[in-house]
């Protein structure tokens, strides 16, 4: 994966685990390549690598057993409160950058609903 | 570790160093970036224990350079292997010198760079011959690896594989690389600290993703401000 240049890279390791996470691509019980592996696959240091497992492994998503490797191991409440804090996330920029570009509550609102309906249509 | 104290080099009228003092912790992997003619190469080379400062100190794991460069491996930027060797002749050569060397890691090593042993130096491309250095750099068990322009003037495939060798092989915690070079785009992920040196001194030294985090800019645009005027 690409990572961009001007964000801590932990982070975005760790964003990227949680989209697969959130997406059903990674399940409780998955096995995810080792440290070294991984900075091999997306070739990051091995430091950063360590920082961004050992994070997920405070924040209760992962778990390395000795000897065996690092498994996913995130419960149903943590998936759903992730999925809402990127779904916050992704509409707060979303908001901020048509402020930015000039429009107000009303036409936000509007462009909004407009998208909305047609993706009910085509979804149909 | 390794620590400078008010480290002064001149050539003739050019200080390449002014007076710099750091301190680089160790099992991390550090990038020594700026332009050509910063002072980098000097850098290493003190820490190497090729020369010595004209004024100030250079110490690694508190020792003189000298009495410690069993533990340090150098590769140098310039063509330093002699070019009527074979690939196997001047392993030899270091393996004569050095007990830390890797014979396992060095042949492993020599496949995944697809090199061979019977390769005559002058007889290879310059991206084979800069990765015959880094072989030849990274086969020892060294605690301190400095690399100067490790990619400069190689193909994109051989960088990868360059780049490649260094993640495989780094022994986190207990191995400290120096990478100097002016191309940063490069290793821009595989640092951890960066050491920004202009015109022979020092004009920024942080984590790398403290950088990102605080200044929300690459490393690359953060050289390009720092360097503004060079």
């Amino acid at each position: 994966m690409d990572f961009a240049a001007d964000r801590p890279i932990y982070m975005q390791i760790i964003e990227d685990f949680k989209r697969r996470m959130i997406r059903g691509e990674l399940k409780t019980g998955d096995k995810i390549p080792s440290q070294r592996e991984y900075a091999q696959m997306v070739r990051v240091n091995p430091n950063t690598v360590q920082r961004a497992y050992r994070e997920m492994e405070n924040m209760g998503l992962v778990e390395t057993l000795r000897g065996q490797g690092t498994f996913v191991r995130v419960e149903e409440e943590m998936l759903m409160a992730m999925k809402k804090e990127m779904a916050e996330e992704i509409a707060e920029r979303f908001v901020r950058e048509m402020k930015d570009l000039g429009f107000d509550y009303e036409d936000i609102k509007m462009l909004v609903e407009k998208f909305l309906h047609k993706g009910g249509q085509s979804n149909d | 570790m390794i620590e400078f104290s008010q480290v002064t080099k001149q050539y003739g009228k050019v200080k390449a160093l002014d007076s710099i003092s750091f301190s680089l912790s160790k099992g991390r992997i550090i990038g020594l970036f700026g332009p050509n003619g910063a002072g980098k190469s000097t850098a290493l080379k003190l820490i190497a224990g090729l020369s010595r400062p004209d004024r100030g100190k250079v110490e690694v794991d508190g020792q003189n350079p000298q009495a410690a460069k069993s533990k340090i491996a150098y590769l140098p930027e310039v063509d330093y292997l002699y070019p009527w060797m074979t690939i196997e002749g001047a392993a030899c050569f270091i393996k004569a010198f050095y007990p830390d060397w890797d014979e396992h890691k060095y042949k492993e090593l020599m496949h995944f760079l697809n090199l061979e042993p019977d390769m005559k130096i002058n007889k290879i491309s310059k991206g084979q011959r800069s990765k015959a250095k880094l072989l030849l750099a990274v086969s020892r068990r060294a605690s301190y690896l400095l690399l100067d322009e490790p990619l400069s003037g190689v193909d994109i495939l051989s960088r990868e594989e360059i780049i490649n060798t260094l993640i495989r092989d780094y022994r986190e915690g207990e191995q400290t690389i120096v990478i100097a070079t002016h191309e940063i785009g490069e290793v821009e992920n595989l640092v951890d600290e960066v050491v920004f040196v202009k015109r022979g001194k020092i004009v920024l030294k942080q984590e790398a993703e403290v950088i990102r985090q605080e200044r929300g800019k690459s490393l690359v645009e953060t050289m390009k401000e720092l360097m503004k005027g060079e």
